[in-house]
């Protein structure tokens, strides 16, 4: 077990470590975040790191590989760009949340704020509770699971990313439909579900996904822009 | 029997030129408004409004092609642990794998190399043939993302965080379907063939504020190795480059309206910012305000096309200037040879503005496979790096002119304005005048 006091030493020795080799396999304790901002940026291998506090923003920005578990908050930008591995907050994460994130897991076990996987491009995201407003807002691909439920325009201007939503939704976005939801929508769901250690009937979500009518401009489109 | 009519005794409208009636019928017909590439194309103040003094009797020249006259230039000194040293002072600017082939972004990176200086990826990420031909690489920071990863983050020399370009401050992206190939929709992470967008602002901040955490980050995560620039379209580029500077920029890039895209609404392109002349000064002046100037290095952009553009920019206090336009046209860009098949574009060597439909004929703007073949990497690179030679000839012989052994010793001082408009601009005096408009009495 390698511990960094964060209050005493900041962030850099940890960051420092984390882009190491010798991090691979270790477990890692982070103490006094204090809501600093960069805490655990770009883990490079497979350490298990917890920080115990709240953090502020980019926590486990561009994570590759690494468990990044958080016993707090998270501020905004949480698991950014996001490559693999997974990031799990015990609390609540502020907006931005797995914003253009490529791969991995991001479990917020609280509920998720504005704008929650912006842009996600692969990653997997299950929110126990509720996420707010333009979340999923031009999501590529991957799958956004929310468990509570979904503010204002969810999925607006949607690619290809898998929405599955527990709760009510307030509304959808520019081009964000509800779909039929399938077998192997179930199987995901089911999968993901476990993954993050929730339980719920995947059977009582719904899914929201493209309509892919904006693909490509049309003029005849210009006002559903 | 025909009526002859005389040319003479026709009046073109001012207001309703033939280039405007065109437009209308064409917006009538079309619906839709005009998406090109490239940069403004109308008539503004420029760095041509300038011109050099030169030495007389109260300053002496360099001998040419003897004394020596320094151009080398270092970015990226206020942080970085390995700032960026290059030979001339003329880097390459962002343009995307995507909006360009393979090989043009290739022949960038060769071109760069082989004179000492750096080119910068865009949009749509990192490809190994960049990578692997570029001595010096800047990666771009975009709002949209595509192709972002930490590795190839680690593997730039520098990171540029775009947070607008001059030909549309403000505004996002989009590359058309066309250019959508297999390789491009698996970079950005869509589907092949749909219109990719790219988007207008970062994902994960907003403001000034933010932004100096994200600068945090991307130095934390590269162990605060590189440089970070910070690169804005000319809208209020005194706020802009102090804001910039605020957050933690090593380097400020200013892209000015002539600077090019690869697809925009022309609406856009010819309305939205200000010149890159009056964005010079505009930028130095943020600079000298806080006590920065040369700590923060300045990179000007848009529209730079000879060695007097770039003595020019330097003179008024810009460290480097940055290419784009000018060297897609020294890749081959508009070659005359290609003239039957522009025509058959609709277009002509030397108008060709049509980037975003992704059927260059040279091979540079497009993703088509037989056409990008057409564009020798090696060659193109070449002809590249002997137009950045040109240039930086160009701009030794007007420093030695003005008396000075290095290119970053020009001064204001050294030059006169021809117009009133580029006087005021750029805080120079009228020639035969010790007058700037709002700054002194004629």
């Amino acid at each position: 077990m390698r511990e960094f006091d964060l209050g005493e030493g900041g962030v850099r020795p940890l960051n420092a470590f984390l882009h190491q080799a010798e991090s691979a396999g270790q477990a890692v304790a982070a103490r006094h975040p204090g809501g600093r901002h960069n805490v655990a940026a770009g883990a490079m291998y497979d350490s298990a790191v917890d920080i115990h506090g709240h953090v502020g923003y980019y926590c486990a920005g561009m994570n590759q590989d690494a468990a990044i578990t958080i016993h707090g908050n998270a501020g905004p930008g949480l698991a950014e760009n996001m490559m693999s591995g997974s990031v799990r907050v015990k609390g609540n994460a502020s907006q931005y949340c797995g914003a253009t994130a490529h791969g991995g897991l991001l479990v917020i076990e609280g509920n998720a704020a504005a704008r929650c996987g912006i842009s996600m491009k692969g990653v997997d995201i299950v929110v126990g509770g509720s996420i707010g407003h333009m979340s999923a807002f031009m999501a590529q691909s991957g799958a956004l699971v929310v468990c509570g439920d979904a503010g204002d325009s969810l999925g607006d201007s949607i690619y290809e990313a898998r929405l599955y939503v527990h709760g009510k939704v307030s509304s959808l976005g520019a081009d964000c439909i509800e779909k039929e939801l399938r077998d192997e929508h179930l199987a995901e769901l089911a999968g993901l579900l476990e993954q993050a250690g929730l339980s719920h009937d995947p059977a009582s979500f719904r899914r929201y996904g493209s309509a892919r009518q904006l693909y490509n401009f049309k003029i005849d489109n210009v006002g559903a822009y | 029997m025909t009526n002859r009519i005389d040319p003479s005794w026709l009046r073109e409208s001012a207001t309703f030129s033939k280039p405007v009636i065109r437009e209308i019928q064409r917006a009538a017909r079309e619906g839709i408004y005009d998406i090109r590439g490239g940069g403004a194309k109308r008539t503004i103040p420029t760095f041509d409004d300038l011109v050099f003094l030169g030495a007389s009797m109260s300053r002496y020249p360099l001998e040419g092609y003897r004394e020596r006259c320094d151009t080398s230039v270092t970015l990226g000194t206020r942080y970085a642990k390995k700032p960026m040293e290059l030979k001339i002072p003329i880097t390459i600017a962002g343009m995307s794998f995507g909006a360009l082939s393979a090989q043009a972004k290739e022949a960038l990176g060769r071109g760069a190399s082989e004179v000492g200086t750096s080119t910068t990826t865009g949009d749509g990420g990192m490809t190994p043939e960049e990578r692997g031909q570029s001595k010096h690489l800047v990666y771009q920071y975009l709002p949209s993302r595509y192709g972002m990863n930490p590795v190839d983050l680690r593997k730039a020399d520098a990171i540029e965080v775009v947070v607008g370009q001059g030909a549309k401050p403000g505004g996002g992206g989009m590359l058309l379907g066309q250019k959508i190939s297999d390789r491009v929709a698996e970079m950005r992470n869509l589907p092949k063939g749909i219109d990719q967008r790219s988007a207008c602002r970062h994902p994960d901040w907003t403001g000034p504020d933010d932004l100096e955490i994200k600068i945090e980050e991307l130095r934390e995560l590269t162990d605060w190795q590189v440089p970070i620039y910070v690169k804005v379209g000319a809208a209020r580029p005194f706020y802009d480059v102090q804001l910039a500077v605020k957050a933690g920029a090593d380097v400020v890039v200013v892209d000015g309206m002539q600077g090019g895209t690869a697809a925009t609404q022309d609406v856009f392109i010819e309305h939205v910012g200000i010149p890159t002349l009056a964005a010079t000064r505009m930028a130095v002046d943020a600079l000298c305000d806080l006590g920065k100037h040369r700590e923060v290095q300045l990179i000007v952009s848009g529209g730079i096309r000879t060695g007097a553009d770039v003595a020019k920019a330097l003179a008024m206090g810009a460290d480097a200037v940055s290419i784009g336009t000018a060297a897609l046209i020294a890749m081959g860009d508009n070659a005359p040879e290609y003239e039957a098949e522009y025509n058959a574009l609709g277009s002509s060597a030397g108008y060709y503005d049509d980037w975003q439909e992704g059927r260059d004929p040279v091979g540079i703007s497009t993703q088509d496979s037989d056409l990008g073949a057409r564009l020798d990497p090696v060659k193109a690179g070449h002809r590249v790096a002997n137009y950045l030679r040109c240039l930086t000839l160009e701009l030794q012989t007007l420093a030695r002119a003005s008396g000075k052994s290095d290119v970053h010793n020009l001064e204001p001082e050294d030059m006169a304005a021809l117009t009133v408009e580029a006087a005021a601009m750029a805080r120079i005096p009228l020639a035969g005048t010790d007058w700037i408009p709002g700054h002194s009495k004629f």
